[in-house]
Formats: structure tokens, C-alpha cells, sequence
């Protein structure tokens, strides 16, 4: 009979094994790339909020300081570690940003966990590949939630704070609705409310959160900002339509909803929150599988389909929405609102240079603009 | 660690107990032995904190 036992567990151990490996490896891979030689420092996010200190919730903060003094901007990527258009864009201003004058900061790996984090549920791939110059560059897929081997148990009812509105009970391992967040709440609001303290501190003028969103969501392909963000969002949205040639309307943003980085860290702070939506495909409900391809090239029949009966909220056809493209419009739109914001306030202007815009992503390609990790790298 | 937190260890390693002596003693059924050990796998995951 023990026999039978020890075979029976050694089936399940090595089973269990083989099931895990793949899932511990992707949750400690880390992705290589080159900082430019814009990055003057680079602190660590509990450096302003101490309840993250030695979590897999803390991450790299990067400051990319200019020679002449001026405003303070803050860009966030992988806020949904599942919308990687974002963590691309960040990544090239990373490596690629020329800061003539003022601060840039920026975090790619906001929600660290979430970054590390997968959803088998929806048969989400590990990585992904983009092609460089120079070969393949290999990212995670993440998901939209911090894991739970880091924030557990949750709630049956996410109760935001301060505001004590009811959410769902996934959205505490949400970092968009756990803004402002608390120095001790759960691990989620910790993170929240460390970058809120950092905005405060660091006198940032702009936050920009970049994501992805649904075709068939309505807030997609857009800037959503509060009242007092909306003059610099229209402004940049009418200007890339008119120079650049794409669409990027505004969505005011609701003050009845609360935990959102656009609604929360303009209530909370002096920053100028802004959140940019890139459209998603692989996000959608009603697509095929959900593969590598889909995630890079958007292109999708079903999708087709029901862009025909007018069931999106963005122009599709056969062409899909490809990386380059949404990450083209993420570099386009951040660098427009940081050229309104420096026209309406000069002595707080922040100019950047050497970041690609839309047309130059869509022509040479996202994997053209990061450099190799072999000659002078860094994990992130 | 939050005092939710403690009584969930308590509660996996109560869990775990009680289905681990379970396939112990279980002599003859297979299917239950199996079902034991995979029952087991998140309990003592989560006790032995493996991420």
C-alpha cells in the first residue's frame, strides 16, 4: 500500500512541479534594458513610502534630470501590467529621452506584482518577443491585478478609502482604484500612496498613466482628465488629430468614481493627472485565442466582424491596431502634453528631445528604438 | 502579519493536518489518495510560503 502511496505522490509532486516551474520563472524574469544617458538617479519607490520596502510591490523609479531647472513630470507605465503599449512607450523615453530641461521620472513597472502575475483563466501567453535591430527583446505578460501571493486575502467587497465607495472585490490588487491610497492599508493602497508621496514631495507638475483599453470599450483611444487637466489634454488631443493625423479624444474624468489615478492624484495633489487609453484588441471579450500575435498585431476576424455592425468604439479593419501604432501614440500624445503644459507655464517647462513620435514608431518599429542590453544593460 | 492572516495559517495547517492523516490511513481506495494529495497541494503551498 505504500507503495502505491509514494507513486501516487510522486505523480502529483512532479506534476505539480512541472505545472509551477514555468510560473516561478516568469514571475522572477527580468526584463533587460539599456537606462539613457539622460538618467541621473534612480531611487526605489519605498524610498517615499516605507510600507513597500522589501515586497515585490516596490519598483525603480528612474529621474532623468536636464541641465536647466524647470517643471517635474512623472510617467507611469504597466499601472496594468497586461496593457504593454504603455511599458514599451515608457521604456523608450527610458532609453531614448533627451532632457533639455526639467525632471522626467519615470516608473515602467508601477504594479511590479501585477507585472509578474498571469491570467490562466483567459489562456494569457508568459512573453512576448519584439524585434530589434539587434534581435528579439523578450518582455512578461502580466495581468491587470497584483497576485495574490503578495496581497491576499481579498475582500468580498473592496471599500476605497477614503471615500469608502463599494468596488469589486478584485479591485484591491487594482493600483487603478486603490489612488490615493493609505501608508497602511493593504499592499495595493501602500503603492498608491507611496507615488503620492512622491508627486508631493518631488513638486511633480504632470502624471501621466499610460494603459490600454478595449475596442469595445467606450473610454478608449483617449486622454481621460479631470476639469483641471482638460485645457492641456484638448489641446494636445486637437494637436496630434491636426499634425499627426490620428484621433485621441478626451473623456472628462468622473468624479462620482473613485480610486483612479486620473481622478484621484489631481484631488489629492497639486499634479496634473492625465491617462492615456491606447485601444487593445487582445483585451477584448469576443476575440479568438488569445496569442502573441493577437497582442502585438490587434488583428482579430470576430473584432472585424463587429466593427462592420458598428459595434466599436475605434476604426478597425484588416489592418488591426499594431504595438507600433498604440505605442506611437502614447510617446505622440505624452510629449504634446508636456509641450502645452511648458507653453502655459514657462518657468516650469519641461522639454525632452530624441523620443520618437507616431509616425516615426509606425514607419521603423518599436524594437528599433531599444538598444542592446549585452553592450551596457541593466535589469529592471 | 494581520491577525486575518494568522488564522488562515492556522486554518491551512488544521487543513492539512486533517487531510494528511486522511491518506494515511486511507488503505485501499485510490482515488481517494489522489484526491487527498491534490487537496493538499494549495495547503501546503501556502504554509510552506512558496512563491
Amino acid at each position: 500500500m505504500w507503495r502505491t502511496k509514494s507513486i501516487l505522490a510522486l505523480v502529483v509532486g512532479a506534476t505539480m512541479f512541472a505545472g509551477a516551474l514555468p510560473l516561478y520563472r516568469h514571475r522572477h524574469f527580468e526584463t533587460s534594458f539599456v537606462p539613457g544617458a539622460a538618467v541621473t538617479r534612480i531611487a526605489r519607490l519605498s524610498d517615499y513610502g516605507p510600507g513597500i520596502k522589501g515586497t515585490m510591490a516596490d519598483t525603480s523609479v528612474y529621474f532623468l534630470e536636464g541641465k536647466e531647472p524647470g517643471g517635474k513630470a512623472l510617467l507611469m507605465a504597466n499601472t496594468h501590467a497586461n496593457e504593454p503599449a504603455g511599458f514599451l512607450a515608457s521604456l523608450i523615453f527610458l532609453e531614448n529621452a533627451a532632457v533639455e530641461r526639467g525632471t522626467l521620472i519615470i516608473i515602467p513597472e508601477f504594479n511590479n506584482s501585477a507585472g509578474r502575475n498571469t491570467r490562466p483563466g483567459d489562456g494569457y501567453p508568459l512573453y512576448y518577443e519584439i524585434q530589434t535591430d539587434w534581435g528579439a527583446k523578450k518582455f512578461r505578460i502580466g495581468n491587470r491585478e497584483a497576485s495574490p501571493l503578495d496581497q491576499w486575502p481579498d475582500p468580498d467587497v473592496y471599500i476605497h478609502y477614503p471615500d469608502k465607495q463599494l468596488l469589486s472585490f478584485i479591485d484591491v490588487r487594482n493600483t487603478n482604484r486603490t489612488w490615493p491610497g493609505r501608508p497602511d492599508g493593504p499592499l495595493m493602497e501602500r503603492v498608491t500612496y507611496a507615488a503620492m508621496e512622491m508627486m508631493r514631495k518631488e513638486r511633480v507638475d504632470i502624471a501621466i498613466d499610460f494603459h490600454g483599453a478595449e475596442t469595445m470599450f467606450p473610454v478608449t483611444n483617449c486622454i481621460v482628465a479631470p476639469e483641471k487637466s482638460a485645457r492641456i489634454a484638448t489641446l494636445a488631443s486637437m494637436t496630434v488629430k491636426a499634425m499627426e493625423g490620428f484621433e485621441n479624444h478626451v473623456e472628462p474624468s468622473p468624479s462620482g468614481f473613485r480610486g483612479l489615478s486620473h481622478r484621484e492624484i489631481g484631488d489629492f495633489s497639486d499634479t496634473l493627472p492625465f491617462l492615456l487609453e491606447a485601444p487593445l484588441p487582445f483585451l477584448d471579450q469576443p476575440t479568438g485565442p488569445k496569442t502573441v500575435k493577437l497582442l502585438l498585431d490587434g488583428k482579430d476576424p470576430f473584432l472585424l466582424s463587429l466593427s462592420k455592425k458598428k459595434k466599436l468604439f475605434v476604426p478597425y479593419d484588416e489592418k488591426g491596431w499594431p504595438m507600433e501604432k498604440r505605442v506611437g501614440q502614447h510617446c505622440s500624445v505624452a510629449l504634446e502634453i508636456l509641450r502645452q503644459y511648458s507653453k502655459k507655464t514657462p518657468e516650469r517647462a519641461i522639454k525632452i528631445g530624441a523620443v520618437p513620435r507616431y509616425s516615426e514608431l509606425v514607419k521603423n518599429g518599436v524594437g528599433h528604438y531599444f538598444h542592446n542590453p549585452e553592450k551596457k544593460g541593466e535589469k529592471s | 502579519m494581520s491577525a486575518i492572516m494568522i488564522a488562515y495559517y492556522v486554518l491551512c495547517a488544521c487543513l492539512a493536518g486533517l487531510v494528511g492523516w486522511n491518506f494515511v490511513r486511507e488503505k485501499k481506495n485510490q482515488d481517494d489518495m489522489l484526491l487527498y494529495l491534490v487537496v493538499l497541494i494549495p495547503l501546503l503551498l501556502r504554509l510552506l510560503r512558496v512563491k
